[in-house]
């Protein structure tokens, strides 16, 4: 029956993954490459604040409209306000967004999951209610919720966490029904351990490499979708610069001044970019199949 | 097979049953009162108690449901409050532009995005297969908007070639719609056809490693015919599968989309709606979006049997 050994879900397991991940990481160029880019993003936005830079709210209409200039790295928005420092400010909101939906996402899906998947009852009626939630298109769901709680970045936030859940849920309770059979969680069950510590301590942790490759993927898509909020006007409010809503001021001119859509545009794609094939590489290495076939 | 179907399409109702709970509680889980919310900033107290009497708000939630239930499936989606017309009348109108661009852009994408996928995975490991990918990739990470707002920039002012924004129906002058269409599609199509590219290329790759693909090159068939015969209908299950699922991110374009190019579509009156708090119309456009979204789903299920003989209903 065991021609193929299953490791046994240790935490040893959890730092095996997180080894053959740096080890991937340094056989992988391109994954490497999205590592560096995205912590150059993260310093660059959240150092915004200690470079020295014009005041990103700070409006001049003398100088609006301008193209990149000297002064003005990346041109102005049509208050004069300088784009570069909003442009690396509004990061700030965006990766903000983008990594507490992927950990929240990540995190409910986990617990919804882990009891879903070891409980046929609960699992019935939950997945139910994943199955609907799964039926309303991410973005209208989002759109619509924001546009009933108000535009603010906590909101954002939670808005565009909830149509992902059931994407999580999902994933946890297909490895849960995976291992409910298997022999080491009979053997823990048989000896008597608690469901609570056989879900925590030996099926948690096998859930956790496709997690973390799942959660860098809804990072990408959640910085994206907060931009198309704030672009249709149910997003982050307007007084805080996030790449989104820079864009979405740009909207009328587009013609004029091009610049303050594309350079956030511009950020944003290569952030996006980054994480996705992070992710990539991330799941090159945490995948066995994968590795089996490379 | 037709039992199959039909007890599938009974199991869409209990679905879209709670999509409808989920829909109607969008308004009832909002923060303030939903009278106020209807009613805007400068309503007195006298008109909200109307409002409440007029809509029945009054009532326990559950009568409210089941009432709002009663006139929805008789086809009555409620009343906009700005503009006062029917919501199932405003969507209506709204439906050709819509259905037109998804259709065009699943055309453009699927045409486009499998062949690349089979390429990819043929060529795996060579500079084909990592372009292939890479623009994949990127499709992923350009917002939709960026892309359109290019697009026009360069298509429209800078060659000339398209109409700036706008729409024409297709009944008034086909070329006229072409034209219009031709952006706005090619805006949506991108990260639909990224996904579709990667599936195709993973499935391929899967699949190219199976005997019986050995076999047909073994017996010396030619490459052509493996990969399309062979290979590509063993894999087009799954490819089927993320065709559908990605309709949702055609969805969510689409509402940007039309927004770039003034298209007088659902998206276009789904921000509108947005902007306006006009929440009757915001419900029967996720109502409308979602089930288009499971019954097309379902469609994708049932087509399995025609690509796996071994798939029986």
């Amino acid at each position: 029956m065991s021609d193929k050994p299953f490791t046994p879900s240790e935490p040893s397991r959890i730092a095996e993954a997180f080894a053959s991940a740096w080890d991937a990481l340094r056989r992988n160029p391109t994954m490497l490459f999205g590592l560096v880019v995205l912590t150059l993003m993260a310093f660059l936005s959240f150092g915004a604040p200690y470079f020295g830079l014009l005041d990103p709210l700070r409006q001049n209409p003398m100088d609006r409209l301008q193209d990149p200039t000297l002064q003005y790295f990346l041109g102005t928005d049509m208050y004069g306000r300088d784009l570069f420092s909003r442009v690396l400010h509004g990061g700030q909101i965006s990766l903000l967004v983008g990594l507490s939906v992927a950990f929240l996402a990540t995190t409910i899906g986990l617990a919804i999951g882990l009891i879903a998947g070891f409980s046929r009852r609960v699992d019935a009626v939950v997945m139910r209610f994943m199955d609907a939630l799964m039926s309303i298109p991410a973005i209208l769901l989002a759109i619509a919720l924001v546009a009933l709680w108000g535009s603010s970045v906590p909101n954002v936030i939670l808005a565009l966490t909830i149509p992902e859940v059931p994407r999580v849920v999902r994933l946890v309770r297909s490895v849960v029904l995976m291992l409910r059979d298997q022999t080491f969680v009979q053997a823990a069950i048989a000896s008597g351990t608690s469901t609570a510590r056989i879900l925590v301590r030996h099926i948690m942790p096998n859930t956790i490499p496709p997690l973390i490759v799942q959660a860098t993927y809804m990072c990408a898509q959640a910085v994206i979708f907060e931009a198309y909020l704030s672009f249709v006007g149910a997003g982050t409010p307007p007084e805080i610069p996030s790449w989104g809503n820079i864009m979405a001021e740009g909207r009328s001119y587009f013609f004029q001044n091009f610049g303050i859509i594309m350079f956030p545009g511009l950020f944003l794609a290569i952030t996006v970019f980054a994480i996705n094939t992070f992710g990539d590489g991330l799941r090159d290495a945490l995948d066995p199949r994968m590795q089996r076939r490379v | 097979m037709y039992a199959y179907v039909i007890r599938r399409l009974l199991a869409t109702i209990p679905i879209m049953g709670l999509v409808a709970v989920f829909v109607f509680l969008l308004l009832h889980m909002s923060p303030g009162d939903p009278a106020a919310i209807i009613a805007g900033d400068n309503a007195t107290e006298e008109n909200l108690e109307q409002i409440r009497a007029l809509l029945g708000l009054n009532d326990p939630l559950h009568i409210q449901f089941l009432r709002w239930l009663e006139r929805l499936l008789q086809g009555d989606m409620g009343v906009s409050i700005y503009s006062g017309l029917p919501v199932e009348r405003l969507i209506w109108q709204r439906v050709e532009p819509t259905l037109l661009l998804t259709l065009m852009t699943m055309i453009i994408a699927i045409t486009l995005a499998i062949p690349l996928g089979v390429l990819a995975a043929w060529k795996v490991g060579t500079w084909v297969d990592r372009l292939v990918m890479t623009v994949a990739v990127l499709g992923f990470s350009v917002p939709v908007f960026v892309l359109g707002y290019t697009l026009v920039l360069g298509g429209s002012i800078g060659l000339g070639w398209f109409p700036v924004q706008g729409y024409t129906p297709i009944r008034e002058s086909f070329t006229g719609f072409l034209l219009h269409i031709t952006l706005p599609a090619l805006t949506l199509g991108l990260v639909y056809m990224a996904l579709i590219a990667r599936m195709t290329r993973a499935t391929m790759l899967e699949v190219l490693n199976e005997d019986y693909v050995r076999t047909a090159y073994a017996k010396g068939l030619a490459t052509r015919k493996v990969l399309i015969k062979h290979a590509l209908k063993n894999a087009m299950v799954p490819i089927t599968t993320t065709i559908g699922l990605g309709l949702a991110l055609i969805i969510g374009g689409v509402v940007v989309t039309e927004t770039v190019f003034s298209i007088p579509g659902l998206g276009r009156l789904t921000v509108d709606a947005v902007l306006r708090t006009d929440y009757p119309v915001i419900q029967g456009v996720i109502l409308v979006f979602s089930l288009t979204y499971v019954l097309l789903n379902l469609l994708i299920d049932l087509s399995y049997v025609f690509f796996d003989p071994r798939i029986r209903y």
